[in-house]
């Protein structure tokens, strides 16, 4: 029977199904961070147990870490712990550590493809449901809670249910000023936040063909963002190209050999999926969202939808409106904003940078905009450097900050205030998600961009066109 | 970490037909920055259940003194999106809940409150629509959640609705254990597949 891309890597994992229960799944390579990984050594520790394949685990600091002043200490105490924490736990146990201030620390799911650590065909999970970002070369990649932290220290393995087969298509080719942040976040205004609860997605088509390996990380990203357990695209040259030579990826005859494995990753002629879904790139422009869940998008022109007009409930509709103090009917172009957030895992990359900074060239960050730029890494940030990107957002009033999580969860100092709206090119606009009263508008970097230089929601087209 | 056995429950239940709670909601970042496991009810939907001030919010569900107590939430549809968090579910649990009700459950969260002990029940919208209608009329409405059943019953109408759990997460939660007590009785097996791995 003809096999899909997801089947291939899921059943080469799984070291035994158990009887109406879940497949014991084997784990190649496991990330972890300062939150969600002190309780899992405190659990291994109690009952007695080892970590058994340290070289399979890799430990950085991003979600807590502040975005200035790295080099003194924290000086939130309890953040300080989680990170004296994660240090003192990697060391104990052996493994690799990129702590504040290491060449190789950053985002987690920055960091993982950076170094290598991330192939194709290969399992990773990390405490952390934006490890769907993985996907984009070919793995199978998805977030896990503590307790399956501690499965994977003390056994490389967790046992999860095989979830059902979703693919998306997206064919044509994009237009101006529309990005791969916007191809998902439409694909998630699609399907709702919920749509593709229990399935895990293969993402196909020329739009995704086209994309570099930042921009598929991108989309591949935010599939938890529409319920879905991950997704993942097939490993082309593009994929091969991005890894090659990274500090972890074989060399030399294990290379040879792994390409041999790779080149089999790709959904059979005629495999089944469970659901599938067709989408024209002619019909997405620049997305943003206006309420408080990533599924509330709407092109970036258009107005915010009546309560009749969307799927859910009335009541919880108007909350989320409620909460963002917008009304039905509003248009989201003109929106007076108070704060931009480039970063995140997301869209924290060079990528990312340049586009912002193709914008912002030769312009100014408008007076009431406060702007974070944030780096998914070190290795973004000298990259950023190194194309003399620095200057460009210096000279347009912009700061670049020092790399982390940052104010896409807003746990460490990176706080918008209660009742400020910021377009923020991160991943959820959940209530208080930027910190507690803070109001979200999520859009790609051109958008984020677009608005800071004008100080309102503003359509990148008007300024690439001009 | 060890949790009660989970049989049959008898509780009245917290409403919360609100859609997409997310995890940020029932557990906010800024309270994820312990290094141990403890007290986590405190903040339990500490933004829907406080002002800024922290004075309690009084039309929020679980500062109702007429739910008080229960130990099952009735929970909007596709409850518990977003982070993987588990400080989501031990607040659950922290907070005295041993139980969830929903038309829909967010991946993750379910994972995660089946990890902890914690019993997410996937019931029709329509029988959640009933619950919440029952809980409306009647503050002390019981419900009976029955694990070896899997049923989850109105009492006071007997109206029930049978809901699906694998037998090896059932047997679980029947007995208190967890999946590292599974997987660490196969060591040698998972370990010889290991071997079998490029990379």
């Amino acid at each position: 029977m003809a096999k899909t891309l997801f089947d291939k890597v899921w059943d080469s994992h799984v070291v035994r199904q158990v009887q109406d229960g879940p497949d014991v799944f084997f784990i190649d390579r496991h990330f972890i961070h300062e939150v969600t990984s002190p309780v899992a050594f405190l659990g291994l520790e109690s009952r007695g147990n080892s970590v058994v394949y340290p070289e399979r685990t890799f430990a950085t600091a991003d979600h807590n870490t502040p975005t200035i002043n790295q080099h003194l200490p924290v000086e939130d105490a309890l953040s300080a712990n989680q990170l004296n924490a994660l240090e003192a736990n990697a060391k104990k146990h052996g493994i690799s550590h990129w702590g504040l201030g290491d060449v190789n620390n950053g985002i987690v799911h920055v960091v993982g493809p950076e170094n290598g650590i991330t192939l194709p065909g290969a399992t990773i999970v990390c405490g952390d449901s934006h490890t769907s970002t993985h996907g984009a070369f070919g793995a199978i990649a998805f977030g896990i809670g503590t307790s399956e932290v501690e499965m994977v220290l003390s056994t490389q393995c967790i046992m999860q249910p095989k979830p059902k087969k979703m693919r998306i298509n997206v064919n044509g080719k994009l237009g101006l000023g529309v990005t791969p942040k916007d191809v998902a976040l439409y694909i998630i205004a699609k399907q709702t936040t919920s749509g593709a609860t229990g399935y895990f997605v293969e993402y196909a088509g020329g739009v995704f063909e086209d994309m570099t390996m930042e921009g598929r990380m991108t989309v591949c990203n935010l599939s938890i963002e529409m319920g879905a357990r991950g997704g993942m695209i097939a490993p082309d040259q593009k994929t091969y190209d991005y890894i090659a030579g990274r500090a972890q990826t074989p060399k030399g005859a294990d290379w040879d050999k792994a390409m041999q494995y790779w080149e089999t990753l790709y959904t059979e002629e005629g495999a089944e999926f469970d659901v599938e879904f067709n989408y024209d790139a002619a019909d997405i422009e620049p997305m943003i969202t206006y309420g408080t869940n990533p599924g509330m998008g709407i092109g970036v022109t258009k107005d915010i939808p009546t309560a009749e007009n969307v799927k859910g409930g009335v009541e919880t509709y108007k909350k989320s409106l409620g909460y963002m103090d917008f009304n039905e009917g509003d248009s989201m172009i003109g929106k007076k904003i108070d704060f931009v957030f480039l970063g995140s895992c997301t869209n924290g990359r060079i990528e990312d940078f340049r586009a912002f900074c193709s914008i912002v060239e030769g312009r100014k960050k408008a007076d009431n905009v406060t702007a974070w730029l944030v780096p998914g890494s070190h290795k973004v940030v000298d990259q950023i450097k190194q194309e003399g990107l620095d200057k460009i957002i210096t000279e347009a009033g912009f700061v670049l900050r020092e790399p982390g999580c940052s104010a896409c969860l807003a746990m460490n100092d990176d706080k918008i205030p209660a009742g400020k709206l910021s377009v923020s090119t991160s991943n959820r606009n959940f209530e208080g998600r930027q910190g507690p009263g803070s109001r979200t508008l999520l859009a790609s970097p051109l958008v984020a961009a677009a608005s800071a230089v004008e100080g309102v929601v503003t359509d990148p087209r008007t300024i690439l066109n001009a | 970490m060890a949790y009660d056995k989970f049989e049959v429950l008898t509780s009245t239940a917290y409403p919360l037909p609100t859609e997409n709670v997310d995890t940020d909601q029932i557990i906010p970042a800024r309270f994820l920055k312990a290094t141990e496991r403890k007290d986590f009810d405190i903040n339990f939907f500490r933004d829907w259940r406080y002002n800024a001030d922290g004075t309690p919010k009084a039309d929020f569900p679980l500062n109702q003194e007429k739910y008080a107590g229960s130990k099952i939430l009735v929970g909007g549809r596709n409850f518990g999106s977003g982070s993987s968090r588990e400080h989501a579910a031990w607040s659950v649990y922290d907070f005295g809940l041993r139980c969830v009700i929903s038309s829909e459950f967010a991946d993750i969260f379910k994972n995660n409150c089946l990890n902890v002990g914690v019993l997410p029940v996937q019931v029709s919208a329509a029988f959640a629509d009933s619950l919440f209608a029952a809980i409306e009329a009647d503050p002390n409405a019981q419900i009976t959640v029955d694990l070896p059943k899997q049923t989850v019953t109105l009492d006071a109408t007997g109206s029930s609705e049978s809901f699906v759990i694998n037998g090896y997460k059932k047997g679980n939660m029947l007995n208190g254990f967890d999946d590292i007590d599974y997987l660490k009785n196969i060591e040698g097996e998972i370990s010889a597949f290991a071997e079998t791995r490029p990379f």
